[in-house]
């Protein structure tokens, strides 16, 4: 008796080429060529090792896998996959390919590429960052710890299915095949480049990459040969590197460039929101981010609870969100609201430095104490570090700021006893994918208080630890709510015993041209940032 | 006092030794008269919206981008700034001195040893050494200090090295030896005294140097650490607003550059009366 | 003179030794670790030892050293940990801007310091002479990036004469150029001057002159060229100056060189290429002073003569 979901390749485009939301009023148009600047070098196009926020969007529009997400949403919907089957145990889910589907070498997506480019990603000789997302498939263990040299919980009974054997349930199953990690690439490809993969990528993506002048820039293509029709809307963009995001800035209102990759720095935020143009150039979107202090539940005087709920009072968010010139909104809890299973009904910890004074009072610190505050050394992260300084001084806490580049922070984060407090903001990362699960494991979970580990208030709940695997064992599609409302009390709980400030949800602040269409959820996507294959051109 | 008459005889050395002299006196008093503390935010020190705040009556220079007087900062931003430049070009010119003479001075192994050592340091990136050393031994304004000085002895060792070979064959020299003289009695009495003006003059130009790279180092964001102000993590807060608020980068530029200019050129009058032989050599 | 040659050769293989070593130890002991970097924050334990492994970092520091020399000595600087591509290839792809900039930027301090300098050498003591030395002390006080941030918003933003930022013609390196050429040509500007000073006191100028000849004749015959050797010395002390100099000029211009790429990798700790960039800015420097020694005897014979 299998409880069974079919999607058909027809629903799956008719969810690509829904009207976008309402916000958008022209219709997608195809055609056009666009220029794009970022900061930083491209590092890799390599799906089974980029893992920044820059290339993550570029790899996501290179490759095709068998999941995605619907533009500018959390939605799962199927992509390279025509339809699929899960097992009611949760264990077993069966892919049926999209037939005809063409990597832009020209040969067809068999089974065997799903299959090879996920070992692909968990090979420990490839380095890849995002083995462990792939930690619920039967031989994982084996390859990973060197073994073996496939998964034996793939199969492939013919060229078009693929079947996944888990070795536990694992609620986030669905997504983990839409992370790039899981992207589908050519064996042949990969043999050829010799090592050099991610400067030649090949894959069967919206686009294609023509073109990579190191340090300089990268022109993508449309992919002519898409499997889903006016897919995407761009002819062809240009990626600038190299540029400073003022400078990206000016540009873009010159006209000389379309998309501002890095946003817009705070100096210019308010001199564009203010212009008249500012309403058609700035792109403000919420996306899934916590901006958070951790505070270290093994170094005193943070091991006690009440210093912890004190701290929690003590931060002025609104002074914050003013810095970051209203960019941000006030948190209570870890979750973003844009994630499932987010709490609007919680309030957390209120501002009160009254409040806060006597509960350190009575954790025997009436004097307060001296500890050391960790922030990354980009701007605003500083200054923000600086806010948090002020308001700890407010009620006594002396706090030290070690501004260091982000490398050290997270070392230091990251060895027992080393940090008492650490700012989080600059680390930015994007959720993985939306789910709150993705939330709690490396970085409130008792595995990632380890040494090396993300979990920097080295807080670990046993308690929690069973609920939260509980909660990633429902799989059934049927229980998503109840498992959503399991996670968002697990997160709720945490902050009883308050081992982060969660201090802002900050915005995505994209700037574009006026040329360029479209909601502004594609341009700040959930999943991907920039979604390059929803994006157009208006005139 | 012959030193200092006969600067103030020059135009240019007066205007630097007055500047220098006010820099000073500023940094000194700097509780006494800056309006503010330096580390405050103020609520009104920013607009609704989180902007700065251009010049005013209330704030003189105006606001940065927390909230704080720029005034003040700049005041009490002179004491760390000036701190790091005397320390760490105070240690530069000893490293230096010691390495410079003990290499031009000690034939053989040691010598040759020290002189190949500095050599080495000379084709150091600067900057890159800079920057490594500042992430690994995590900035503080003594450790920004000290990173400076690393990175700066090496061409007062060269200079010292060069001017030390050429005492040591001179006359005076050979005969002191030859009377017997030991060679801590030639060192000090005979050597040292002789490069004094050379490490004056170092010690002078070198600050302007070193008060450049603090500013570079904050740059990059691997300066002093916050919220204690210096010229250049004043900057380096506020380099995105150079058009918003022009006055937080422009103004601190000015005083480095005023400041700076000002070492440069009693430097430069310092050399002309110690040292006639090395005029106009930049 | 092969001899010397050779000689300065191994002496330039040892700096550069001592210089990788030095260098790798600073690395090893960086507070931050680069598999951690690479593996992120969703990476298991296990991830991140395989990734330490498979990098070779689980080695010991001499270990380490060992086989990244031998690779050195094949001409192979290793892998990127971040981009996993030869750290040759990303160097050689942005050297030539960095190069670029760097002759571009010498050529402007040497053309405007000449100029100046000898200016100032015939108005010796006049208010001319007086205000180029003061202009030059100003040039070379400057901080860079307050320099480059009021070159780019003058010129750029509010003239618009030069493109802001990027990399490709000629129009894009004349404002970074400038910045370098305009700081650094103070310190040409007092040695030119100086070194006219003294040919201009010398018996022979005077003597030249006192027969009729052109003071131009004489700047372009006689001392010019007595400042030439100082001039070349300086531009090799530059070169040195500005392999690592340039980071800022190039970050605020969008300058595709390895300044950049240096100052990328440090946040990303990727070792390789910091080792990289730092021996191949090395070399320059070392290359720079030995071109300076080798070029100074064939312009002037009393140098040739030692």
């Amino acid at each position: 008796m299998f409880k069974s979901w079919l999607r058909t390749s027809t629903v799956a485009a008719a969810f690509l080429l829904a009207p976008l939301p309402v916000f958008a009023q022209d219709a997608p148009k195809q055609g056009g060529d666009i220029v794009i600047t970022y900061k930083d070098d491209i590092a890799t196009l390599d799906p089974a090792i980029g893992y920044d926020w820059v290339n993550w969007s570029m790899i996501k529009s290179l490759f095709s896998r068998l999941m995605d997400y619907k533009p500018g949403t959390t939605e799962l919907v199927p992509s390279l996959a025509e339809t699929f089957e899960v097992a009611p145990d949760g264990l077993t889910y069966t892919f049926k390919l999209r037939k005809g589907v063409k990597f832009t070498n020209g040969r067809e997506i068999v089974a065997s590429d799903v299959k090879y480019s996920i070992e692909r990603a968990v090979d420990p000789k490839t380095q890849g960052p995002g083995a462990g997302f792939f930690g619920a498939i039967k031989g994982f263990d084996d390859l990973s710890g060197g073994k073996a040299t496939t998964l034996e919980g793939i199969e492939t009974p013919d060229d078009a299915t693929v079947v996944f054997h888990l070795s536990r349930p694992d609620a986030t199953f669905l997504h983990v095949l839409a992370v790039n990690f899981a992207s589908v690439v050519p064996k042949e490809a990969v043999e050829a480049a010799a090592g050099d993969f991610g400067k030649k990528p090949v894959g069967s993506g919206t686009f294609v990459l023509k073109d990579w002048t190191v340090g300089q820039s990268l022109t993508f293509e449309r992919n002519p040969d898409y499997f889903v029709k006016d897919m995407p809307h761009i002819d062809k963009f240009t990626v600038e590197v190299g540029q400073e995001p003022l400078v990206a800035l000016l540009r873009l209102q010159k006209g000389e460039v379309d998309i501002a990759g890095d946003g817009i720095p705070p100096a210019k935020f308010l001199e564009i929101k203010n212009s008249p143009e500012g309403a058609e150039i700035i792109v403000d979107g919420q996306q899934l981010h916590t901006g958070y202090i951790t505070l270290n539940t093994k170094v005193k005087p943070f091991d006690d609870v009440k210093v912890r709920q004190a701290v929690n009072m003590a931060i002025n968010k609104e002074r914050i969100t003013r810095i970051l010139n209203g960019r941000a909104t006030p948190a209570n809890q870890p979750l973003p609201p844009l994630m499932p299973g987010y709490d609007k009904a919680f309030t957390g910890y209120a501002y009160d430095v009254e409040k806060a004074k006597a509960l350190l009072a009575e954790a025997g610190h009436a004097d307060g104490f001296e500890t050391v505050l960790y922030s990354t050394n980009t701007d605003p992260q500083p200054r923000i570090a600086q806010a948090i300084q002020q308001d700890l001084a407010a009620i006594g806490i002396k706090a030290e700021v070690r501004a260091l580049a982000q490398a050290n922070v997270i070392a230091a984060g990251g060895t027992e006893g080393e940090a008492p407090m650490i700012w989080s903001g600059g680390m930015a990362w994007i959720a993985d994918f939306p789910d709150p699960s993705n939330f709690y494991g490396p970085i409130l979970g008792c595995s990632g208080a380890v040494q090396g580990g993300w979990n920097w208030s080295w807080y670990c709940n046993e308690a929690l630890d069973k609920r939260a695997v509980a909660a990633d064992s429902m799989s059934d599609p049927a229980k998503a709510a109840e498992r959503q409302a399991a996670w968002g009390k697990i997160f709720t709980d945490i902050m009883a015993d308050a081992p982060w400030v969660p201090v802002t949800n900050e915005r995505r602040v994209v700037a574009k041209s006026p040329r360029m269409g479209g909601d502004g959820d594609i341009y700040v996507d959930p999943t991907r940032v920039i979604n390059y294959d929803a994006i157009f051109v208006k005139e | 006092m012959r030193v200092l008459t006969s600067m103030v005889r020059q135009p240019a050395a007066l205007f630097g030794l007055v500047v220098v002299a006010l820099v000073v006196i500023l940094a000194l008093a700097a509780p006494l008269i800056a309006p503010y503390s330096p580390d405050e935010q103020m609520f009104d020190g920013l607009t609704l919206e989180g902007a700065p705040l251009p010049p005013s009556a209330q704030f003189l220079l105006g606001t940065d981008t927390l909230g704080r007087d720029l005034l003040s900062r700049l005041l009490y931003g002179a004491r760390t700034s000036l701190v790091i430049g005397l320390v760490a070009n105070g240690v530069a010119v000893s490293i230096g001195l010691m390495i410079g003479i003990l290499s031009g001075y000690m034939r053989g192994l040691v010598g040759n040893a020290l002189m190949r050592f500095t050599d080495l340091m000379m084709a150091f990136p600067a900057l890159l050494l800079a920057i490594v050393l500042a992430a690994l031994l995590r900035p503080s304004l003594w450790i920004v200090a000290m990173v400076i000085a690393l990175v700066n002895w090496v061409q007062v060792a060269r200079i010292v090295y060069t001017e030390t070979r050429g005492l040591v064959e001179r006359d005076f020299i050979l005969a002191e030896r030859s009377l017997g003289a030991g060679h801590g009695r030639i060192l000090f009495h005979h050597i040292l005294p002789h490069l004094i003006p050379t490490a004056i003059v170092w010690g002078t130009l070198g600050i302007a140097t070193t008060v450049l790279l603090e500013a570079t180092l904050s740059f990059l964001g691997i300066g002093v650490q916050p919220p204690t102000p210096s010229w250049g993590n004043i900057i380096f807060e506020s380099q995105s607003y150079f058009q918003a608020a022009p006055w937080l980068v422009f103004i601190p530029g000015a005083v480095i550059l005023l400041t700076a200019l000002s070492f440069n050129l009693v430097g430069d009058a310092l050399r002309d009366i110690l040292d006639p032989t090395q005029r106009g050599r930049g | 003179m092969a001899f010397l040659l050779l000689r300065r050769l191994v002496q330039t293989a040892l700096i550069l030794l001592g210089v990788a070593a030095i260098t790798f130890l600073l690395l090893y002991a960086l507070p931050a670790d680069p598999a951690r970097m690479i593996a992120g924050r969703s990476a298991t334990a296990l991830t991140v030892a395989n990734i330490r492994r498979e990098l070779g970092l689980d080695q010991p520091l001499l270990v380490q050293f060992w086989t990244y020399l031998q690779g050195l000595v094949q001409g192979d600087l290793g892998r990127s940990y971040a981009q996993k591509t030869d750290v040759g290839t990303l160097i050689a792809a942005r050297l030539p801007a960095t190069l670029i900039l760097m002759a571009a930027g010498i050529f402007v301090e040497v053309v405007l310091g000449v100029a100046l300098g000898v200016t100032a050498a015939i108005r010796r003591g006049g208010f001319v002479d007086r205000l180029v030395m003061m202009a030059s002390f100003v040039g070379v006080s400057a901080p860079q990036f307050v320099a480059a941030l009021l070159l780019l918003y003058v010129f750029a933003v509010t003239l618009a004469w030069f493109p802001m930022s990027g990399f490709g013609s000629f129009s894009h390196v004349v404002l970074p150029a400038l910045t370098l050429g305009i700081l650094g040509a103070g310190w040409y500007a007092r040695m030119v001057r100086s070194a006219m000073i003294d040919v201009l006191n010398q018996d022979y100028v005077r003597t030249a002159r006192a027969k009729g000849l052109s003071s131009f004749r004489i700047i372009v015959r006689h001392a010019l060229p007595n400042a030439l050797l100082p001039i070349i010395a300086m531009i090799g002390i530059d070169i040195g100056q500005f392999m690592s100099g340039v980071v800022v000029v190039e970050a605020v211009y969008g300058w595709p060189g390895i300044g950049q790429l240096a100052w990328q990798a440090i946040q990303q700790v990727d070792i390789p290429i910091i080792m990289g960039v730092t021996l191949v800015s090395a070399l320059a420097i070392v290359l720079g002073n030995l071109v300076a020694d080798l070029v100074a005897p064939l312009i002037d014979p009393r140098i040739r003569a030692r």
